[in-house]
């Protein structure tokens, strides 16, 4: 490359980068200073920061909208309720799902998985069946299988990945051929930003009747996920982790299957008739949701999908792309500095280890230096013993980041040598 | 640039030599055969894991006392500390330590008062940098709590969340 062709290229990025991280002017939270320094939040893997339209859309309907939903003829409930639907249209539509009835509000990924191992596999399964899962998997996508396993004598059967942190294809292919009966896979890794080639392993599994669970948590927020393309069963992810609130979630599932699927907890709003000598369960998807739901979080949601859509996911995901390109070369050149996780299809995740600095210790030098990462195990204990370390620093990027959160993150890092020198 | 001065100050504050040396070199290093106490220290937040034992002899004096396990600097080097001031003292004495340290770092006391404010803390003081990072009090006290757990024979683990 010519040296002019490398100025185009460098202006070119600068240009992009422009393009999507101007929108971090819409997010209240990182306008701030920790300890006197302007803040670098380099933790969205761990929970996104908010945008002003996802927390107005919230604290609006809080102010002039609030009731209950699908109950009462009045003007709030009427409102409060097409604005919780027709969040859920904004979601079918964000992920493709075919039908309404397949988007199930929960309250994150952790319950949208629970409610598949216990509703859908726990009545079907028996001693000597298999769940078959990956060592990369968050604890959210390890328990409840543990959980269904003791209770029905089950085994729960894990696909070993390499040092890169990719899933050994060939073994888990293997493995999906002794007699499992559901496969859960995480979308793109919590730890190492692993992306998996979800459509390959999906189409294996199908043709040999394995139905898939995917745990996305880590992917809505970056990539474009369809799930009639990607032709998954379920598909599992948390509203906070793509700009809305806490304590909202979505289990996608196919239609058929929900339909076929018991409840996952009994009360209101599930019922269509209630009588002590039995009860008619409500259509799809109120089956599954119990009790009154979070709205204001659903609703929040839905603004959030609003949001990425307004920028759009092929722009969230280039830029992205490119930054965690930019953050991997830089760290990569820290003296003493090792990756852990270099897969060669990653979104948005660097865990690192710095010399014999220890993780937290890491944390709290860079906080106080106002940059933002996760430190510890990353609730992927398994794959921190898989590369026999206590725990990682993890760096991770959402849409609002940019060249200089990177440059101030490997600054702060030569700041932690001179102190541990 | 005055800002980055004294955060890096703080942060010196926290990594003072003596803490960077007792993390680097951690002294009575090890499992203690034949000890009479022991006790697990788990902070399960950042994975830390301290188990300390002591040999307590018949008129109730720590003869002895070694740890093991893995942690960040400020635990490690609390642990380490922690185990070169009690070796020689009565079990009271090392309570007495126990509290100080808690009551100091902390900032507040075990019984409400102050009573252990004019303990002599001698270089456990190079612990007092964590006053200024919350977040890490936790990692600074683990050892210790683990010991008050030994001594009295609370528990075989102690966690601090």
């Amino acid at each position: 490359m010519t040296m002019s062709e490398q100025i185009n290229k460098v202006t070119e990025l600068a240009t992009r980068q422009s393009g999507v991280a101007k929108f971090r002017q819409d997010f209240p939270c990182l306008a701030q200073t920790i300890s006197d320094h302007p803040l670098v939040y380099l933790d969205s893997a761990a929970s996104a920061q908010q945008p002003l339209a996802v927390i107005e859309k919230v604290a609006d309907y809080h102010r002039h909208n609030h009731a209950n939903v699908h109950r009462g003829v009045h003007t709030l409930s009427h409102r409060a309720t097409e604005a919780y639907e027709g969040a859920r249209d904004l979601v079918q539509t964000f992920i493709n799902a075919g039908s309404r009835s397949e988007v199930v509000y929960t309250s994150g990924t952790t319950e949208s998985i629970n409610l598949v191992a216990q509703s859908f596999c726990r009545p079907k399964l028996a001693p000597g069946d298999k769940i078959l899962i990956t060592h990369l998997e968050h604890h959210s996508n390890i328990v409840p299988w543990q959980l269904v396993c003791e209770q029905t004598g089950a085994e729960l059967l894990v696909a070993p990945i390499n040092e890169a942190g990719e899933v050994d294809i060939d073994n888990l292919f293997r493995q999906l051929e002794s007699s499992v009966k559901m496969l859960a896979i995480a979308h793109v890794s919590n730890a190492l930003g692993t992306i998996m080639p979800l459509r390959e392993i999906i189409e294996k599994a199908h043709s040999l009747e394995v139905p898939v669970l995917v745990d996305g948590a880590q992917a809505v927020p970056h990539i474009s996920v369809d799930v009639q393309e990607l032709d998954c069963d379920f598909y599992a992810f948390s509203g906070h982790k793509m700009f809305g609130p806490t304590g909202i979630g979505i289990l996608f599932g196919r239609e058929t299957l929900l339909d076929a699927m018991p409840p996952y907890q009994g009360g209101g709003d599930m019922i269509l008739e209630v009588r002590f000598d039995g009860t008619t369960y409500n259509d799809l998807p109120y089956k599954f949701e119990a009790g009154t739901p979070n709205i204001s979080g659903a609703i929040g949601l839905g603004a959030a999908v609003s949001y990425m859509q307004t920028i759009g996911m092929h722009a969230i995901s280039d830029h992205e792309h490119e930054l965690l390109q930019y953050m991997t070369g830089q760290l990569d050149q820290v003296d003493g500095l090792r990756l852990i996780g270099t897969a060669a299809d990653k979104a948005s995740v660097q865990s690192f280890l710095l010399d014999d600095i220890h993780p937290h210790d890491l944390g709290t030098i860079l906080d106080h230096q106002g940059v933002a990462i996760r430190t510890g195990h990353h609730c992927a204990m398994p794959v921190m013993d898989f590369y026999g370390v206590p725990g990682t620093a993890r760096a991770s990027l959402a849409l609002y980041n940019n060249q200089d959160d990177v440059d101030r993150l490997v600054a702060a890092l030569t700041t932690a040598k001179e102190i541990f020198r | 640039m005055i800002a980055q001065s004294q955060s890096q100050d703080e942060l010196r504050d926290l990594y003072r030599e003596l803490i960077l040396d007792h993390a680097r070199s951690p002294r009575h290093f090890g499992k203690l055969d034949g000890a009479t106490h022991s006790a697990e220290g788990i902070n399960p937040l950042c994975g830390d894991k301290l188990k300390i034992y002591f040999s307590i002899d018949a008129d109730g004096r720590i003869s002895d006392a070694k740890f093991e396990g893995s942690g960040c600097a400020i635990s490690v080097a609390s642990a380490s500390l922690l185990t070169d001031t009690i070796i020689g003292l009565k079990t009271e004495a090392a309570l007495n330590f126990f509290s100080a340290v808690i009551s100091r770092l902390s900032g507040r006391s075990e019984d409400g008062e102050q009573p252990f404010s004019k303990v002599d803390l001698g270089k456990l003081i190079a612990l007092e940098g964590v006053k200024e990072f919350p977040s890490r009090v936790k990692c600074a006290t683990l050892a210790w709590h683990a010991l008050n757990s030994a001594i009295r024979n609370e528990s075989d683990t102690v966690s601090t969340e």
